[in-house]
């Protein structure tokens, strides 16, 4: 019983503190990857290649000034970042990394991380909102409308994994692909959730509630010091889980031969992320019409008919 | 000596008689007459009319003469008041204290004429034009900002350059060039408070309701410190959710009164000003003051120092169009290519560096040639540069050109069409993507260009990616004339041997006492060029630049006036993006490809 406990604990605070450091690390992570990808070096000089980057980014946000602007709604614009970071976090607790790690074991697994990535975005619409600036506003607004559209079918697109696995429980699916991995049979239902999921994590190419370019910095453009900080590691939380769950849902999550599978979680999970810096170090941005329309025109579309065609397929078979 | 490319003197000969076919034609054509014909002034007719007769006579050459004058190309003024040599007996320019300068540009004819009207001191006033040239508006705000002269009926006369609230205008003979000039600056609170007062915004001023029928609008100040603004300026956006209704460009806060300091400088040391001008386009930029001054003072430039000059030249434009590129690709969201451009404008650079010892501002042209020869392997680096470049360009074409999203961004986005855009005076890239194939260096060609083989692309879309695939197009043809050049370097003297060269050269300083005064007299106040007027336009990375020089016999001009392609097309910034959202905005300011220093000076 007591050894039980134990147990719990070291995988609860083992997957946070997991969870937190990766998210750190990949700040440096990324842009070591976009200097490779862009033929400079990138940040290389703190520690050997460059690896205590993080920290001294880190000593950086908490001795800077920590400014909150007179004109700001002050509890909202408070709280804002908190909640990406919370929710993120919260949502790491039903992915399960392998056989024996895992924090909890919900029979609504996948609802459950929906629900909190979908929470994660009053981050951004009340931090634009209770900022009081008008590229904040701006960038608080598109993430709404970008969210509403992108969740529809994000949800969509994992119908066809849940029908055949016949478990909303993560686990249940990783073990359900121990033949087969679900990218295969639902290799649209695949590629319809990536896109949702970089949309859902606010990545180029769907980075417009940020566009620098266009909002200066949008949502979080009155943000400074650990706030910022924290709607930071809010986005790397987000690349990191949607990457994770890609891996459980998709790539058979920790199954693989030789190596152990905690392993083969993690190596599946970082090659997700590796591709989600390669997409910001390759592609334009689409302007905020054509991001809708493509959502509602192409991906809502394609997420129907792999629900449906899969539902007839399995009725078939049966 | 070796010789001096006669092709271009043949050149300028043509121009000549187009100039006097269009004397002739608008004695014939235009009744009224009441115009008195400056002499002497070559390939530039100048007319000088008075403040009542000059609409008419504007509208006249921009319709009803056969083949009309279809561009204002430049509006400014001079400050008659302290200038001696204005002519003598019948060549006697007309009284004037301060003279209004209209210059006009006909595709057809490929001609250039200027109309003077004389102001004097009682009655600075004179009719708006802005009736007649929609770009007029920007050029007469000018004016009246840097000269003090009235324009009847200006829809909107309010200062352009100087905050609103300076006192007095700049570019007068009486207005102090200099802050020692004055007493030092202090700053009270009643002026602090009067300062910030003319900060606020209010829509009213630039012209924009706060709401219609429907909604209320939303203002927002794009600028002046924005990522994509590409420098200090500032657009006053009225948004309908994210949709532009109005947007009014802010410009001035990167004036450094260029024009002011010529009239200090020595006509050598202004060398360097001119650099940072457009200062992306590093030596192009001394290009047409030299040519203007080598045109007044009489210098031949020997062969060897006209072709290095147009290799640098078309170095430059390279440079420029590769930051251009860079930039465009960024500001619609795609992060890499700028990191690639710039490495290869890096290589590019370190030729530049090796040839002139400086690299963005390297302020390398002299009057009469250039500063140095060329160094020993300049043609290894050139070489090595042509055989590299070509392979990056290909790469980028499949990055950035052939990206459909990126098409998707800019395709059909800030369109005008031929007409539209010589309405409001682009030239340049922007006006070669609505389908006119106009270039400065095939039409008019300077500098010994009528001596090399190359192609001016043109498409006609007129919208984002076509200003930018002319760009690329552009860059493929400078390759091709730096190799040409690379193949035909003619050997001899990179400096004229005339006595206004400056500095002059070395060669028989120590053997006879006249060469010897003259290198010391023009290196210590620098030569004194003959009084006269003179014009000379190039085709620059961004569109026609060119230089107007006044000079009263001195050591320094008398007015200098850079007209830059840049400032009309910012101009266009309303017409182009109205009813679009902010990101297309975005997409149209980077496809203009401007810098702040051309448009403010």
């Amino acid at each position: 019983m007591n050894t039980s406990i134990w147990i719990t604990l070291l995988n609860i605070f083992g997957v946070l503190i997991a969870t937190v450091l990766l998210a750190a690390i990949l700040t440096w992570g990324e842009r070591r990857l976009l200097g490779f990808w862009q033929d400079r070096p990138g940040p290389n000089r703190v520690g050997p290649f460059g690896t205590l980057q993080v920290i001294a980014d880190m000593i950086k946000l908490f001795f800077k000034e920590d400014f909150t602007p007179r004109f700001a709604d002050i509890p909202v614009f408070v709280l804002a970042p908190t909640v990406v970071m919370a929710t993120m976090l919260i949502a790491f607790a039903v992915v399960p990394m392998s056989p024996s790690i895992g924090v909890a074991d919900l029979n609504i697994g996948l609802l459950f991380v929906l629900a909190m990535s979908s929470i994660a975005v009053y981050s951004i619409i009340l931090g634009g909102y209770a900022s009081n600036n008008k590229y904040a506003l701006l960038g608080g607004l598109r993430a709404a409308a970008q969210t509403v559209s992108y969740e529809v079918f994000m949800g969509l697109s994992l119908m066809g994994v849940v029908m055949m696995s016949g478990s909303f429980n993560l686990r249940d699916i990783v073990i359900a692909q121990a033949d087969t991995w679900f990218i295969v049979p639902q290799f649209l239902g695949f590629i319809v959730f990536f896109i949702a999921g970089i949309a859902e994590s606010r990545r180029t190419p769907f980075d417009l509630p940020e566009a620098e370019h266009e909002l200066t910095a949008g949502f979080h453009t009155e943000y400074s010091g650990m706030k910022f900080g924290m709607f930071f590691v809010g986005e790397y939380l987000a690349v990191i889980l949607i990457a994770a769950l890609i891996t459980t849902l998709f790539l058979g999550g920790w199954h693989g031969p030789l190596l152990p599978p905690i392993i083969w979680f993690c190596l599946k999970t970082a090659f997700l992320v590796a591709i989600f810096i390669l997409l910001r170090a390759a592609l334009p941005r689409p302007r905020y019409d054509q991001l809708m329309k493509f959502g509602w025109k192409v991906m809502l579309p394609l997420s129907l008919v792999n629900l449906l065609a899969t539902a007839g397929i399995l009725l078939w078979i049966a | 000596m070796t010789g001096v490319i006669a092709k271009s003197v043949h050149c300028e000969t043509a121009y000549i008689q187009e100039a006097e076919l269009f004397l002739r034609e608008i004695d014939l054509e235009y009744h009224s007459h009441n115009y008195w014909l400056q002499p002497n002034c070559g390939d530039m007719p100048t007319l000088w009319v008075d403040a009542q007769s000059l609409i008419p006579l504007l509208q006249f050459l921009k319709q009803n003469i056969s083949r009309p004058f279809d561009m204002l190309y430049d509006l400014s003024a001079i400050d008659e008041r302290l200038r001696v040599n204005r002519g003598e007996g019948p060549e006697k320019q007309p009284a004037s204290d301060f003279t209004l300068v209209y210059q006009l540009l006909s595709f057809t004819r490929n001609l250039f004429i200027r109309i003077k009207v004389a102001l004097a001191d009682s009655k600075l006033s004179v009719p708006s034009i802005s009736g007649v040239w929609e770009n007029a508006n920007w050029y007469e705000r000018e004016v009246w900002d840097l000269f003090g002269i009235n324009f009847e009926g200006h829809p909107h006369l309010r200062r352009i350059m100087m905050p609103p609230t300076w006192k007095g205008h700049p570019l007068r003979k009486d207005h102090h060039a200099r802050a020692t000039e004055v007493d030092p600056f202090t700053l009270s609170e009643e002026k602090e408070r009067k300062e910030q007062e003319a900060l606020l915004f209010r829509p009213e001023d630039w012209g924009m309701a706060r709401a219609n029928e429907d909604s209320e609008f939303m203002f927002l100040n794009l600028g002046p410190n924005h990522p994509s603004v590409h420098g200090v300026f500032r657009i006053a956006l009225q948004l309908d959710g994210e949709q532009i209704v109005d947007a009014v460009p802010d410009i001035g806060y990167h004036h450094r009164g260029a024009e002011k300091m010529a009239e200090r400088q020595a006509w050598h040391t202004y060398v360097p000003y001119t650099d940072r001008i457009d200062y992306l386009g590093g030596v192009m930029n001394n290009l047409p003051y030299v040519l203007a001054l080598e045109q007044l003072a009489g210098i031949q430039v020997p062969e060897r120092a006209q072709v290095i000059r147009v290799m640098m030249c078309e170095f430059f434009r390279i440079s420029s169009h590769l930051v251009f590129f860079g930039t465009f690709a960024q500001d619609v969201g795609q992060m890499s290519p700028v990191f690639y451009m710039f490495i290869d404008r890096e290589k590019l650079f370190g030729i530049v560096e090796a040839i002139t010892g400086g690299r963005m501002h390297p302020a390398w042209f002299r009057i009469g040639g250039v500063a140095q020869d060329l160094p020993e392997g300049w043609d290894k680096m050139v070489r090595e540069f042509l055989d590299y470049m070509p392979e990056r360009l290909r790469d980028y074409d499949g990055m950035v050109i052939k990206n459909k999203l990126l098409q998707k961004r800019t395709r059909g986005i800030g369109v005008y069409n031929t007409a539209e855009a010589i309405e409001w005076g682009v030239t340049g890239p922007g006006l070669r993507a609505t389908g006119l194939d106009w270039d400065l260096r095939k039409k008019r060609p300077y500098s010994g260009y009528d001596q090399f083989e190359f192609d001016i692309p043109s498409y006609d879309g007129g919208d984002c990616f076509d200003r930018c695939r002319v760009r690329v197009d552009e860059m493929w043809q400078s390759l091709r004339i730096i190799r040409q050049c690379l193949e035909n370097m003619p050997t001899g003297p990179y400096k004229s041997d005339h006595p206004l060269t400056t500095p002059p050269r070395k060669g028989r300083t120590m053997q006879d006492i006249e060469t010897l005064i003259q290198h010391f007299v023009n290196n210590s106040w620098g030569p004194v060029m003959p009084a006269g007027e003179v014009c000379f336009p190039i085709e620059a990375t961004k569109g026609l630049n060119s230089y107007q020089i006044i000079s009263d016999g001195g050591t320094t001009s008398y007015r200098t006036r850079i007209r830059t392609p840049s400032f009309p097309h910012l101009q266009m910034i309303p017409l182009m993006s109205r009813g679009l959202l902010i990101a297309d905005l975005i997409a149209i300011i980077a496809s203009i490809d401007f810098v702040m220093a051309d448009v403010d000076r």
